[in-house]
Formats: structure tokens, C-alpha cells, sequence
């Protein structure tokens, strides 16, 4: 039985086409993705991301458990702020991508990806259990009773505030939403609730993210969509969410990511503050970092009119003497430069940019070239 | 509503068959082209291969995913549509016209009964099955 999020019906009534995504029953899309990709590039959009995972750790070793635990710098956050970062077990091998905010001075929010909430919670809890000082914090599983919605785009500062208005009650002190910058989070009142306003997302847009109490998202949702749409605010399903974040080249777990697979060689070394003491994972990261990798991830663009690469597509180095190189772990049309795009691992020689490689699709090679990251920057 | 002309014939798999003479156009339908939403890439077989009536012969790319598109009748490839491999939103927007896939010389004419009658492929998509 698939799991449904409390925006079920809403999608439902939209008219929302429904697949399963990591065990959930999810809108893919409600008119065409590439509908929905270019009013969040344009305009705005509005995702549902309920299903996704929400842990909450607190206590005054909270600190110090989750720097150990996870691979940025949790000391460099001030209440009401929040940071990307990584969990890797011994070997450097992503368990999760995950965001994590500072709601206040003891009290973590993590929000983890949906397929991966048993595992993340099952090795948080077995670190916690061996951890020095276990009973200086606790770890709560709260992703059944909270739901989630990013508003994403250019137009979504012109009516956020509109939905949430008043002054903050906790994190980053603000008056208004649209006061919060990049990576802040507040505490807001909704309907006589508390609710979670960041200025966060997936898309490369602005745009900010609503985490709430799973019964009041549905009230949440169906009040933006109303305050947005004479904005231009559209719904937008998994597949925008998914061409979108392909576009930014933001890694999806699963795709990008996997236990096999470290930050270092993911591109993600930003994310792994290794000057910050021993942390799970460290000896590996540290070492892949000082001496290089044998795998990396490129981002590659199409020759013009060829079929757009897909996940799993073998990738073969260009020229006499051919050599697969790896597999393709992402791949779309792209909605923005209709054109397909995709990311891959190759070994590190045939990183560089401007590298010609090729894509191995349905038996024949079709021919791209390895191009910085991303492919898409939002307009200044 | 999808639109389901009444003087073409249907394949289970959402393909459409002109018929003229000996010579068959296809074509993937109304239906199939909304369900597949925004095409972006279509791969045609080429000239003078022969088929067999299910065989995979071509492809449709939409934002998402490939589809396999099947040929509905038996035969030899006489004509494939540059227009479409150059334009494949032409198979969104005119899938009964500019949007045709290739034109197959017939080599058993009677397989052709065998397929949906615009009613009976009118009931099966209505039914609810992609």
C-alpha cells in the first residue's frame, strides 16, 4: 500500500497524475512539466514535499552528536538559520543529503529525504546509543505529523508575506517572510499555529519552504495557491521539481548519491567542513580530498537534436579505442534550453570541461560534452 | 475529450492506421500523445526495414521518459516523417496530420481487421487504461 501525504485529495481535485515516488503516491504532474518547470523559472510554483522526512534533535549535546554525525559545520549556524549537508557511514558513503536548521539554541530540525527516513532514523538512533553522551539530547521522528510545501520562483517574494503576515515568534527575528534571507528560518503564527518559514529550495529559484503540522498543510496549500495564482503561482508536480533541480544540478539520493558514493566524489566537498574535528566519515573524505578520486561527477549537454540522455545510459569517452566511463545518473530534456542534459560519473581525467564523451542510447553513441556546473543560473 | 477520427483504425498500444491501398500511415493517437504530454525527441525506423506486426519500431521521448511505439500492422518502412524527427511537437499538436510517424507497405493487408474499431478504442481508453 502506497503512503498518501494529507494533500492527497487536493492533488486529487487538481487533477494531479499520480506515480509512486519512494513507496509514496505523488503528483508527477498536474499539467505538463514543462508547463510547470517554466512558471517556476518565470513565475511561481508551489510542490507538495509532505512526504518528506522531519527529524527533530534536541537537547544541549544536540550540538555536538549531529556535528559528529553529519558533514558540515553545525557551529557556524545561529539560531534560525539552517545549512545543506551530508550523513556518511565509516566509509564516506552517503546515507543521506539533508537539510538541517538551528530553530533555536538547542533544538535541531532535520529534513531528510523520504525514502530514506528508516534508514537515516535507524543510524541516527545507533549513533546516539553509542555516542558519549547519549542522554544530553533526544532524537524525535516527527515526519507522520508534519507536512511540507516550497513556494519556488520569482514572483513567490510578492506574495508570501501576504500568506504569513506578522511578525516572527521564533528563529531569525523578522517582520515578514520576504525579511528572511537565504538559509534563515522563522517561526511564524498560522491560523493560531506555529509553522516554519525558511528561504530555502531544490529549483535554483528564491523561494521559501513551509514546514507545518501535517493536519493544517492542506489549509496552508489551498491559502498560497489562492493569494498566488494571480501571480502566476501554479501547483507543480515530482517531474518540474525533478527537470528543475537537474537544471541547478542539485544531487537527488538515489540518482547523484548512494552509500557507494562520497561528497568528494559526488562535487559536494563544500559540504564537508573537514576542519572541524573527527565526524563519521572523515578519515575517508579527508583523504579522497588530499589525493583526488577515481570517480567524478560531470554534468554533460547533448549534441543538438539528439534523444535526451536518461538514468543507467552508459557513458563512452569519445574518439578511436573507445572505453565506457560510467553511467548516466541523471538526464532530461531540459525545459529552460531545450536541449538534454544529464549528470554523470566518469573517472577524473574526463572531467574537465569541454571534454567530448559519449552517451550510449538504445545501442547507438550519441555524442555530448562535458560542461561546467549548472546548467542553468537563475537571472541576477 | 480525446479525439478519435472515424475513419482511422487503433492499436491496443494507441497507435492509429491510415489506410490507403496497400499502404498503411502511422501514427500514435490523440490520447496517447496527451498522456505522453510535452514530446521532445522521436526516433523513426528507417527506410526499407522490414516489421512485423508488435514489433518496437520506434520512439517517443516526452520531458520524462522513452516509450516504445509498436507497429500495429506488418510490412516494409516506404516513407518516415523528417518533419516530425525535426518538430516532435508536431505529434502533440496535429497527431492525426503533421504528426505522423511512417508510411509501411502492407505485406498482410489483413491484420488490419484485426484492429480497433474507432468505438472499441474509444471503450478501452475510456475504461481508464493507459
Amino acid at each position: 500500500m502506497l503512503k498518501r501525504t494529507p494533500l492527497f485529495a487536493a492533488h486529487q481535485r487538481l487533477g494531479g497524475r499520480l506515480i509512486e515516488f519512494g513507496g509514496w503516491e505523488m503528483p508527477v504532474q498536474y499539467t505538463t512539466i514543462t508547463d510547470e518547470h517554466l512558471a517556476v523559472r518565470k513565475a511561481a510554483g508551489i510542490f507538495d514535499i509532505s512526504h518528506m522526512g522531519e527529524v527533530l534533535v534536541t537537547g544541549n549535546g544536540a550540538q555536538a552528536f549531529l556535528n559528529r554525525t553529519l558533514t558540515n559545520d553545525l557551529a557556524k549556524l545561529h539560531p534560525g538559520q539552517g545549512q545543506y549537508t551530508l550523513m556518511c557511514n565509516d566509509r564516506g558513503g552517503v546515507i543521506d543529503d539533508l537539510y538541517v536548521y538551528r530553530l533555536s539554541a538547542n533544538d535541531y530540525l532535520l529534513i531528510i529525504n523520504a525514502s530514506r527516513i528508516d534508514d537515516d532514523v535507524a543510524w541516527l538512533q545507533s549513533q546516539a546509543a553509542s555516542f558519549d553522551a547519549a542522554d544530553s539530547f533526544s532524537l524525535q521522528n516527527s515526519s507522520d505529523a508534519t507536512g511540507a510545501v516550497p513556494v519556488q520562483g520569482p514572483r513567490g517574494a510578492a506574495f508570501i508575506d501576504q500568506c504569513f503576515p506578522g511578525a516572527s515568534t521564533g528563529g531569525t527575528a523578522i517582520s515578514r517572510p520576504t525579511d528572511l534571507k537565504k538559509n534563515q528560518i522563522a517561526k511564524m503564527e498560522s491560523v493560531g499555529r506555529d509553522v516554519w518559514v525558511s528561504r530555502t529550495g531544490y529549483s535554483g529559484e528564491d523561494g521559501f519552504e513551509i514546514v507545518a503540522p501535517a493536519d493544517l498543510i492542506e489549509n496552508i496549500w489551498t491559502r498560497i495557491l489562492a493569494v498566488g495564482q494571480p501571480h502566476g503561482l501554479k501547483p507543480a508536480g515530482l517531474g518540474a521539481r525533478d527537470t528543475l533541480r537537474t537544471e541547478v544540478c542539485y544531487p537527488l539520493y538515489g540518482h547523484e548519491l548512494d552509500e557507494q558514493t562520497t561528497p568528494i566524489e559526488a562535487g559536494l566537498g563544500f559540504f564537508v567542513a573537514l576542519d572541524k574535528g573527527e565526524f563519521i566519515g572523515r578519515p575517508v573524505l579527508a583523504e579522497q580530498k588530499a589525493k583526488g578520486v577515481r570517480k567524478k561527477l560531470v554534468a554533460f549537454k547533448m549534441a543538438d537534436k539528439s534523444a535526451p540522455p536518461r538514468p543507467h545510459y552508459p557513458i563512452w569517452s569519445a574518439g578511436p579505442n573507445p572505453q565506457r566511463l560510467g553511467e548516466v545518473v541523471s538526464g532530461t530534456q531540459s525545459p529552460s534550453l531545450s536541449i538534454g542534459i544529464g549528470l554523470g560519473y566518469v573517472p577524473p581525467e574526463f572531467s574537465k570541461a569541454q571534454t567530448p564523451i559519449e552517451i550510449e542510447i538504445r545501442s547507438k553513441r550519441a555524442g555530448a560534452l562535458v560542461v561546467p556546473k549548472p546548467f542553468y543560473r537563475k537571472p541576477d | 475529450m480525446s479525439n478519435i477520427p472515424s475513419d482511422l483504425k487503433y492499436a491496443k498500444s494507441h497507435e492509429w492506421v491510415r489506410v490507403s491501398g496497400d499502404i498503411a500511415t502511422i501514427g500514435i493517437t490523440d490520447h496517447a500523445q496527451h498522456e505522453l504530454t510535452d514530446v521532445v525527441f522521436v526516433e523513426l525506423p528507417e527506410k526499407g526495414k522490414v516489421v512485423k506486426a508488435g514489433d518496437a519500431c520506434a520512439v517517443v521521448e516526452s520531458v520524462k521518459t522513452a516509450s516504445d511505439i509498436y507497429s500495429p500492422v506488418s510490412g516494409e518502412i516506404t516513407e518516415i516523417n523528417k518533419a516530425v524527427a525535426d518538430n516532435p511537437a508536431l505529434v502533440n499538436t496535429e497527431p492525426y496530420a503533421g504528426g505522423w510517424f511512417y508510411k509501411i507497405k502492407l505485406s498482410n493487408p489483413k491484420e488490419v481487421n484485426a484492429l480497433l474499431a474507432p468505438a472499441q478504442y474509444g471503450a478501452q481508453i475510456s475504461g481508464g487504461e493507459a
